[in-house]
């Protein structure tokens, strides 16, 4: 099992989760969250003074899947994330121990 | 009291209250979220004690029969509001005259609060604002409007200026309170930001506001109150014809109505002037812009907007609007934590506004041929007002930091005054699915009804 974590722009948000529901993802953990990379923050103005906002607002999302899914799904979050510009974000894969679905108490790969 | 006027009188008190709730949500927008409640609380913490003080001497030592050296009115003469008549039958002074003033004499005190947010303890502010409207505001009152150093009373100012026969040869102008309200607020505001201190982290850590749609709310309601302000202060003239009208009904409908499109295209063209020195300086208009835009105009028109032509305000408008948000930036330039800009709006558009009126008035202004003496009269008496303010609030302001302190702790103030003073929190965002339902947990279901 692999947890996926895609943290993307928040305005691609709705493209990445109708593509994921296409896919067949029936379910995923998501966040707001504030973070920087290459792009840095941006500049607001307030009468005249000027704020270096340095975070910008990002979405996290969190999917546990199987490992043969992983793959398709990490390259569909890419395809539908992707504008081309600096600041699309990033996703990363690890490795999953244990997974167990507090309802049933099912493990592993019957909780994903 | 002629019974439209009273009407009327009685209408603009309510408006002109309810700008002070309206000055808690414009100044309250502009503070950040872990001190809004302590902003608005220093606006109707004002209300409170204000109209109290007003009753009890307030408007006796504005009003009141008894001048003292020009300077202010007996206290003691009208205390609690004694020989104030129920009817009309005399000529003395009646319930809605006095109800008007007060509500002026607390929106004055509340401006005041904007220097200081963020950072002092609220009974500091609670003791402080009694004891400066006392020895700040009601002078100011009787000086410009009772008839005292500051109007065209014999021996006051403009008479030592433009001696004339048993008055002023050139009256003082102040329609409805550029040097009283503003100017003193201004001054007030700056004097305490000095005396006070700067906020921790002022010029480093980012203080913008929290919720400028509030800010915008207040504009518009102070606004919309500001005709109170502004179209109420008309004031009776004892004889008849006055001013080419025949009658009262027709003095306030000519003069109220001209008031009326002033203050209004003041502050349209304020938004303007505003808008294009941020968009030429900055790159972009913005709402706090606009909403600061409005507020500048009015200030300027304030005094003003008796004695301009609709042409007039509109020039008036543009310069304040335009002067004032040069202005805002002063305060990183030298350094003062004028936290919401009293100086640069109300100090600053308070004097374009009095002074402006030496220029720009259709009756005695530089511009309409008439020379000087009124831009004379106007600029001295802006500086008085300045002088008496600025002592007047230094006196109060050390009297507070000897006794009570106005300082919150370092603690207290990084934690957020709300807590700190109030043991309140203004907004509940974070309790789990509390409240914090964002874009990422809505949309619409496709092929629901929404």
């Amino acid at each position: 099992m692999k947890l996926i974590t895609a943290v993307i722009k928040p305005h691609k948000w709705e493209d990445v989760r109708e593509a994921l529901e296409t896919f067949g993802v029936t379910g995923m953990t998501v966040s707001e969250v504030s973070g920087y990379g290459r792009q840095k923050g941006h500049t607001e103005v307030y009468r005249g003074a000027e704020y270096d906002i340095a975070l910008v607002p990002k979405i996290r999302i969190e999917i546990v899947v199987e490992d043969e899914d992983a793959d398709d799904i990490v390259g569909i979050v890419v395809k539908t994330a992707q504008t081309g510009r600096i600041g699309d974000g990033k996703v990363w894969v690890s490795p999953i121990e244990t997974v167990i679905r507090v309802r049933t108490g099912d493990r592993d790969e019957a909780a994903v | 009291m002629d019974t439209g006027l009273a009407a009327w009188v009685l209408i603009c008190s309510a408006m002109v209250l309810l700008m002070t709730p309206a000055l808690a949500l414009f100044y309250g927008g502009m503070t950040r979220s872990k001190s809004v409640l302590n902003m608005m609380m220093m606006s109707f913490g004002a209300m409170g004690v204000v109209a109290v003080v007003y009753v009890l001497w307030g408007y006796s030592m504005s009003y009141g029969g008894e001048d003292v050296a020009l300077l202010f009115a007996n206290p003691f003469d009208m205390f609690g509001l004694t020989d104030v008549a129920m009817d009309d039958a005399g000529a003395g002074t009646t319930f809605p005259t006095v109800a008007f003033q007060m509500t002026f004499a607390i929106i004055t005190a509340a401006l005041v609060s904007g220097a200081i947010a963020d950072r002092v303890k609220f009974s500091s502010w609670m003791v402080f604002v009694p004891i400066w409207v006392t020895l700040s505001y009601f002078p100011l009152a009787h000086m410009v409007w009772g008839g005292g150093f500051l109007s065209d009373a014999a021996g006051g100012l403009a008479d030592l200026v433009f001696p004339g026969d048993g008055a002023a040869a050139v009256a003082p102008i102040d329609y409805a309170g550029g040097t009283v309200v503003h100017i003193n607020a201004g001054v007030a505001g700056l004097v305490l930001a000095l005396l006070i201190g700067r906020r921790l982290g002022f010029g480093k850590q980012p203080m913008k506001p929290h919720n400028l749609t509030l800010t915008m709310l207040g504009a518009g309601l102070l606004w919309f109150g500001w005709y109170g302000f502004n179209v109420g202060s008309f004031i009776a003239p004892e004889e008849f014809p006055y001013g080419g009208f025949s009658d009262l009904g027709h003095a306030l409908a000519g003069e109220g109505g001209l008031v009326w499109i002033n203050t209004t295209v003041a502050a349209a063209a304020a938004i303007l002037g505003w808008l294009v020195v941020e968009k030429v300086r900055d790159g972009r208009a913005t709402s706090l812009g606009a909403a600061s835009g409005v507020v500048a105009g009015l200030v300027a028109v304030t005094p003003a907007c008796g004695s301009l032509s609709p042409v007039g305000s509109i020039v008036l408008g543009v310069v304040s609007g335009g002067l004032c948000a040069l202005a805002v930036g002063l305060k990183y330039r030298f350094g003062y934590d004028d936290s919401l800009d009293v100086v640069g709006v109300h100090l600053v558009g308070g004097l374009v506004g009095t002074v402006g009126i030496g220029f720009l008035a259709t009756s005695g202004g530089v511009l309409y041929g008439d020379g000087v003496k009124v831009l004379v009269v106007q600029t001295l008496v802006a500086l008085f007002a300045m002088g008496w303010s600025a002592v007047a609030t230094l006196l109060v302001g050390l009297l507070v930091k000897v006794t009570l302190g106005w300082r919150i702790s370092d603690e207290e103030e990084i934690d957020g005054i709300d807590f700190a003073e109030h043991g309140e929190s203004a907004y509940d965002l974070t309790t789990t699915t509390g409240g914090r339902q964002s874009v990422l947990g809505s949309h619409v279901r496709e092929g629901a009804s929404a």
